[in-house]
């Protein structure tokens, strides 16, 4: 039912299909509901604790120690922006999960500064997830969830939780925290899943 | 069951040239349900060939049925805003969707006092908010720090005047004449002569482009004020 804007070309063409309404952007936009946390790497801490009441926690260095991997994936964030071809490190989500035992099917994702998203724990699994530490190279930036952030680049980037601290995994769904302000409880870019009943 | 978000199609009604480079678009849109201070709508342009994208603009206007505006700033190099800004014309169409958005918003139920600190077009849906405090006749406590590079930037100044709230502009370019200080970025000093005491417990939005979220945001942790208490929208470096 698109009315064609009358007068309107548009410009920035590209070769490569994007998702539905996005465009491509060659900066790193920064999108945040408050302040940005500060870290320290001395008190960072990040756990995973299963829906018995089990945990399983790293420390910087223990992260640190694990298996490097580093993903090259497009990113789509729901405000609109798509940035292609992006190089991170980390530590894949498979690996953390080795060791632990779970019949739940959802995950709370908790960070240091209050923040909480939600997906179904078959997102986080099979190389399509990472705690990411490194951007292009470099240690990643305070402003873009450093010390150390979720990456899920199949969905919306609000789900890769920025100052990653936990992930709670639970049997029953439990909406974050852009999930209760009118935002998708999947995100996934491909159905263009935005805002609530998308 | 959750309604979707459709996209209607409204009709630019009239526009207002806010400053050389920003331009308010007055929108009828029959099917408008009325909106929350500091929400956002999505709009939609399609070119002739199909070709189509999608950006997100805060609402500048106090909430009503059938109508909403939005005001756009230029961004050099843009692909949506300056045809948004300098092409789309009076009685023409524009696909939107909304409002969204339900954390970066103020209610007129909400009496604690409010900070507001804009950078640029930050200050849109502020704006939003100060328009609806005004509309609702609330006389809980306003006040504006709007940094702007020059006095002919500064978007909604006679308006911003005649609200009712305190105003203190931030010129970091360039000031009128006689102005007390000299241009300059806003820093620790300045938010701790013009806003509320933390020990006030504002509720603090901070909009702009994201190096002066960064920064703001940054000063008013360090100055004790409560993380929580402080929410905040960036833009930029690239959009349209």
């Amino acid at each position: 039912m698109s009315v064609i804007s009358p007068g309107f070309t548009g410009r920035r063409r590209h070769d490569r299909d994007l998702p539905p309404g996005q465009y491509l952007t060659d900066g790193f936009p920064v999108l945040t509901y408050g302040p940005t946390p500060k870290v320290d790497l001395a008190e960072w801490n990040f756990g995973i604790v299963t829906e018995t009441g089990a945990t399983h926690g790293w420390g910087w260095e223990a992260l640190q120690a694990l298996p490097h991997e580093t993903p090259h994936v497009d990113i789509h964030c729901v405000t609109k922006w798509s940035k292609l071809d992006t190089d991170w490190e980390g530590v894949s989500l498979d690996t953390l999960f080795e060791n632990v035992e779970t019949e739940a099917e959802y995950a709370k994702i908790y960070s240091y500064g209050g923040y909480t998203t939600n997906l179904p724990l078959e997102d986080l699994l099979d190389g399509k997830a990472w705690i990411a530490f490194g951007f292009d190279g470099e240690p990643l930036e305070a402003e873009h969830g450093g010390p150390a952030r979720l990456l899920v680049p199949h969905l919306y980037f609000w789900k890769s939780a920025k100052w990653v601290r936990g992930i709670q995994l639970l049997t029953e769904d439990e909406p974050g925290f852009w999930e209760e302000n009118g935002y998708h409880n999947y995100g996934d870019p491909w159905r263009e899943q935005r805002y609530q009943g998308d | 069951m959750v309604r979707r978000l459709a996209w209607q199609v409204g009709t630019v009604a009239s526009v207002r040239e806010e400053t050389a480079t920003a331009r308010t678009l007055v929108l009828d849109v029959p099917d408008w349900p009325g909106h929350l201070a500091g929400q956002h709508l999505d709009v939609r342009l399609t070119a002739p060939d199909g070709y189509s994208t999608e950006r997100s603009y805060s609402i500048a206007s106090a909430t009503a049925e059938g109508r909403v505006e939005i005001t756009v700033q230029v961004v050099a190099d843009g692909e949506v805003s300056p045809y948004l800004a300098q092409v789309l014309s009076v009685g023409d169409p524009l696909e939107l969707r909304g409002p969204v958005g339900g954390y970066f918003v103020w209610r007129p139920a909400d009496t604690q006092p409010v900070q507001l600190i804009a950078g640029g077009s930050g200050i849109v849906p502020l704006m939003a908010m100060a328009r609806t405090r005004a509309q609702v006749g609330s006389s809980v406590p306003f006040r504006l720090l709007y940094s702007v590079r020059s006095p002919a930037e500064a978007i909604y100044a006679d308006e911003l005047a005649k609200l009712g709230l305190e105003v203190t502009y931030a010129y970091t370019r360039r000031t009128p004449p006689d102005w007390p200080t000299p241009a300059g970025r806003v820093n620790a000093a300045l938010l701790a002569d013009v806003t509320f005491p933390a020990d006030a417990t504002p509720r603090t939005y901070v909009c702009g482009p994201t190096p002066f979220v960064e920064t703001v945001a940054d000063l008013l942790v360090d100055a004790g004020y409560d993380p929580a208490a402080i929410r905040t929208e960036r833009f930029g470096p690239t959009g349209g």
